[in-house]
């Protein structure tokens, strides 16, 4: 008719405004008519009643939005209709329509078959032989502008794209697709398609075109995002499905979790080793805080990412880092140490660097801590106190008493915290070597404080690579004891004397420090056979985040609890000190 | 070309060369050979390449590729010998992309198996692989 030869020079390709007019001016030829002459047979037709409606429905939207430039949007009117056709044969608007009932119902459009097949082929966009409702409703508007006399475009116009899900997208992609909507080279279609494609809000199941490539890309793109997402955010949750092992410990206080980890390596229970490292802080305990500590210390190599995990997730607690936030370290580094794979790698560096300024300005500052050792995190007095603990010949003619006392509760701190009195033998250890003024007997405390003092290049890096629970003794034991005791002694001595007085202080406070940390050890001890139990499954990773989470949670307020101890502690300690120093005078004279 | 399982054309497209009647000639004679194959093969029935002529008569040196489905249809494709950069592999994906395609067609609701191929999509992509090859 009349109206399709208007519309097809229209269909040529020119610009919008033309196509719109054309478009305006063919509906205001009766499009009843239009639709009826290319129709004749099908007026008793439902569909073509259909087909009048919607055209009728179509060419009046198109008199009112003039201003569309891309002929191939969908109206709200239009769209409106196509749902409702929709749900006559498909109630559900999330399901599909089987390719025979498409093809029943587009069949009676009268349209041929090549043609409805041509149409199909575009807007069954996934090529799953089904139609969604963009899909239905693509296709239902191509038939309606191939009855309307308009050519069918080499290529879905972006207008139509299935992920028409809301006017508006069609709407803004509406301007780009005018001008590719028609017939033109499929060359245009693609870089218009592009655009649109990362506002997909479907999946495409199967992407055989270019276009489609697109979208996939986007998706994978989204997809990996939300990897990289769920991996940043839920850190420990990875690490628990990647490491079954490191994972648990890593959660807990590093220090506790190094313990565990050497005990499990050896083999040994967690009680076991705990005991005999802290019955025999020499050899042990200093064995293992040797191979932790020398992890620790080579931490930046992830040979064992293991430990150099701890080492990360110590250094976060030696900062004072709330749990949490070693959570989050140890999670990230659990990443790094567990999996094999590289992605962890860039998490311990990551992590590492931070952990390292942190100890290194924490190992610069131990001298200057004296203000700021309450300032430490809470999670270091506790552990210093297994560490002295552990040291049980370290004794000193002052504080022999009081060490001796302290080594006794120690040690019922130490199983708490094995991994701590690992770092504090293992720091003494090698700065029992540097710091030779230290007493023989204050040894094993004499190189946690050496640990502790920032002075000794071998304790600053340990400190800087060694738990932060270490330097965070070490911090605490140093300005305490700097800061209080007299400085006739070397200071490493004071450091340990210290150390012996902080550990008659905290004595009484061990018990509840072990009965903290007994239940961390609990909590670690179970996490360990979490993570294996679970496996890979995603779901049992999530109860074991969860279960994380509550473990950090219980860890944070231990640590409240700790500092709380710690800081009655360095109150005791200055008193100590205080009388130290008025002894002092008489071992001097 | 593609070919039912009743050894009937459904599509045959050529590079617009001389002799395209020889080239129709060729996949004819080619059947046979795929027929072979099947009924000698009792298990894979996908064949990626399973016929492969180096010189079928002196003066024409053309390779013949054929391709079965697991519904007996037939894909062959005729290429150049002078084209010595295609590969195996290349001519694998090009059965693949053929395949794929196909399998889109039969998803149509309005197609009919059995039917010529019309799908403007599936020339085009046809067109795109020849011009590759080309």
């Amino acid at each position: 008719p009349g109206s399709s030869a208007s519309s097809d020079p229209i269909w040529s390709g020119h610009s919008p405004p033309p196509h719109q007019e054309n478009w305006v001016s063919f509906a205001d030829t009766p499009p009843t008519s239009a639709l009826l002459a290319m129709h004749p047979a099908s007026v008793q037709d439902q569909t073509t009643v259909r087909t009048v409606a919607s055209a009728t429905t179509t060419n009046e939207i198109r008199r009112q939005s003039s201003s569309y430039d891309d002929p191939w949007k969908i109206t709200d009117e239009q769209r409106q209709y196509y749902v409702n056709q929709f749900k006559t044969i498909q109630p559900d608007l999330n399901g599909f329509i089987p390719g025979s009932a498409a093809k029943e119902f587009f069949t009676k459009s009268k349209l041929p078959i090549l043609e409805l097949s041509h149409i199909w082929e575009l807007s069954d966009f996934d090529k799953d032989g089904a139609l969604t409702l963009d899909e239905f409703c693509a296709a239902f508007h191509l038939v309606v502008a191939r009855k309307n006399g308009y050519d069918l475009p080499e290529k879905l116009p972006e207008s139509l794209m299935p992920k028409l899900i809301d006017l508006e997208d069609s709407t803004e992609v509406g301007e780009q697709t005018g001008e590719v909507g028609y017939s033109s080279s499929p060359a245009e279609a693609p870089p218009s398609k592009s655009p649109s494609m990362p506002s997909l809000n479907q999946t495409w199941p199967e992407l055989n075109q270019s276009s489609e490539q697109w979208e996939t890309f986007s998706e994978r793109s989204s997809s990996s995002q939300t990897l990289t997402q769920f991996d940043s955010n839920i850190a420990p949750a990875d690490p628990d499905t990647a490491i079954v092992h490191p994972v648990p410990i890593r959660m807990t206080p590093s220090k506790i979790h190094m313990q565990e980890m050497e005990l499990k390596r050896t083999g040994s229970d967690h009680a076991n080793p705990t005991s005999p490292l802290l019955v025999k802080p020499s050899d042990l305990s200093e064995e293992n805080k040797m191979s932790s500590s020398v992890k620790f210390t080579a931490g930046n190599t992830v040979t064992d990412g293991y430990s150099s995990s701890d080492s990360y997730a110590s250094d976060p607690e030696q900062i004072g880092s709330t749990v949490t936030r070693q959570r989050s370290h140890s999670g990230t580094s659990p990443d790094n140490a567990a999996p094999p794979p590289p992605p962890p790698r860039p998490h311990p560096s990551h992590s590492r660097s931070s952990s390292l300024d942190m100890n290194r300005s924490f190992s610069v500052t131990p001298g200057q801590q004296q203000a700021g050792v309450v300032a430490y995190p809470p999670a270091v007095p506790p552990r210093p106190q297994p560490s002295q603990g552990a040291g049980p010949h370290v004794h000193r003619p002052v504080d022999a008493d009081g060490l001796i006392a302290h080594t006794s509760t120690s040690p019922q701190q130490i199983p708490e915290q094995p991994n701590f009195a690992d770092f504090s033998q293992f720091e003494a250890f090698a700065v029992s070597g540097v710091n030779k003024e230290e007493e023989d007997e204050i040894e094993t405390h004499s190189e946690v404080l050496q640990v502790e003092k920032p002075a000794d290049s071998a304790s600053s890096l340990r400190v800087a690579k060694a738990d932060g629970r270490v330097e965070e003794k070490a911090p605490t034991n140093v300005p305490t004891t700097a800061g209080k005791g007299t400085t006739p002694l070397a200071p490493p001595p004071k450091p340990i004397r210290r150390r012996l007085k902080s550990e008659d202080e905290l004595r009484p406070e061990a018990e509840e420090h072990t009965q903290k940390t007994g239940v961390i050890a609990a909590v670690l001890a179970s996490q360990p056979s979490i993570p294996r139990s679970v496996g890979k499954d995603k779901k049992a990773i999530q109860a074991s985040i969860r279960r994380n989470k509550e473990t950090n949670t219980v860890l944070a307020r231990l640590n409240s609890e700790l500092q709380q101890q710690l800081k009655d502690v360095l109150e005791e300690r200055i008193s100590l000190e205080v009388q130290l120093e008025q002894l002092r005078p008489f071992s001097h004279l | 070309a593609i070919c039912s399982p009743q050894n009937y054309p459904l599509y045959i497209r050529s590079v617009p060369t001389e002799n395209e009647l020889k080239f129709h000639y060729t996949v004819h004679t080619s059947l046979d050979v795929v027929d072979e194959k099947i009924s000698a093969m009792g298990k894979a029935l996908v064949d990626q390449r399973e016929l492969y002529l180096g010189l079928l008569y002196p003066t024409e040196d053309y390779k013949v590729y054929g391709y079965v489905t697991n519904s007996k249809v037939k894909f062959v494709m005729v290429v150049d010998s002078s084209n010595t950069a295609l590969r195996d592999n290349e001519i694998r994906s090009m059965f693949r992309k053929l395949h794929n395609s196909y399998t889109d067609i039969m998803c149509n609701p309005f197609y009919n198996p059995g039917d010529r191929i019309h799908s403007r999509a599936f020339d085009s992509m046809v067109n795109s692989m020849m011009m590759q090859v080309c």
